[in-house]
């Protein structure tokens, strides 16, 4: 398969995580969650200026792509980062692999004129 | 260390001299020209420093900022850089940097170019998923511009 071909073929798989991360605080969100483990919202929000429903509705984006999970613990519920390193490195990788691609096609159109 | 997660390698086939894709890949200004950076005026030379502003479409934020390692002619470039480095406000330069090798030969109608960059198991994971940011609202984009070069090609 040519390169071209390979970045025209979207593998659909990541699309929602693209979309659930396509956003400044979402990112935040799971950078604070990959160091802090499960946490409350009441956690999450304590020294921001972002409010509770504000953030559970981030929440449920990045849980609807697989990113978060939650889960109660006693009284409380609790938001932790979903997928295992590995995945998300994978992903990550996917990515930045797609960038390549393109910057090679930009490269194959320069010489092959 | 995993060979899944620590490294990406692509290769593509070039129908050109390997003079003129040496040439495209080690000349500062051609190099930007097709990767979407301005480096006017600046050379790859080993054990310098080369920066610039992409000048890719939503991208111009961010600083192409990279150390040239090494340079072996029609053969090897290679550069260490940070990835995604997408927030300006964030200091990089104490975070562990990727490598980036651009290795070249000669084959029957052309030129072969592999890119590998390497060294990702180094960086944390949180800033792993900036990579999904940099690319957020610009993949509809690229995969537009990508079209348009085919059809048109159009070269940067």
């Amino acid at each position: 398969m040519s390169v071209q071909k390979s970045v025209l073929k979207e593998p659909g798989s990541s699309a929602p995580i693209f979309a659930a991360l396509g956003d400044e605080t979402r990112l935040r969100l799971i950078a604070v969650l990959c160091v802090s483990g499960a946490v409350s919202i009441a956690q999450l929000t304590s020294g921001t200026d972002i409010s509770r429903q504000a953030v559970t509705k981030h929440l449920l984006v990045l849980a609807e792509a697989g990113l978060v999970r939650d889960f109660k613990a006693g009284r409380e519920r609790l938001w932790e980062f979903e997928p295992t390193k590995l995945d998300a490195a994978r992903h990550s990788l996917d990515v930045i692999a797609r960038q390549w691609d393109h910057a090679l096609n930009k490269l194959k159109m320069t010489v092959e004129e | 260390m995993s060979e899944v997660t620590d490294r990406i390698e692509r290769k593509i086939v070039l129908k050109a001299p390997l003079a003129r894709v040496w040439r495209a890949i080690s000349n500062a200004e051609e190099f930007g020209a097709w990767f979407g950076v301005a480096l006017k005026g600046q050379h790859f030379v080993a054990g310098q420093r080369v920066r610039g502003p992409i000048t890719y479409p939503g991208y111009e934020h961010i600083i192409f900022d990279v150390d040239v390692i090494e340079m072996v002619t029609e053969k090897l470039l290679s550069f260490r850089w940070h990835p995604y480095p997408a927030d300006l406000n964030y200091d990089y330069s104490q975070e562990p940097t990727t490598l980036v090798e651009f290795k070249l030969s000669e084959i029957d109608g052309g030129t072969l170019v592999k890119v590998v960059e390497s060294g990702f198991d180094q960086v944390p994971v949180a800033r792993r998923l900036e990579a999904f940011r940099m690319n957020s609202g610009g993949w509809d984009g690229q995969m537009k511009n990508i079209e348009q070069y085919v059809s048109a090609k159009v070269s940067a």
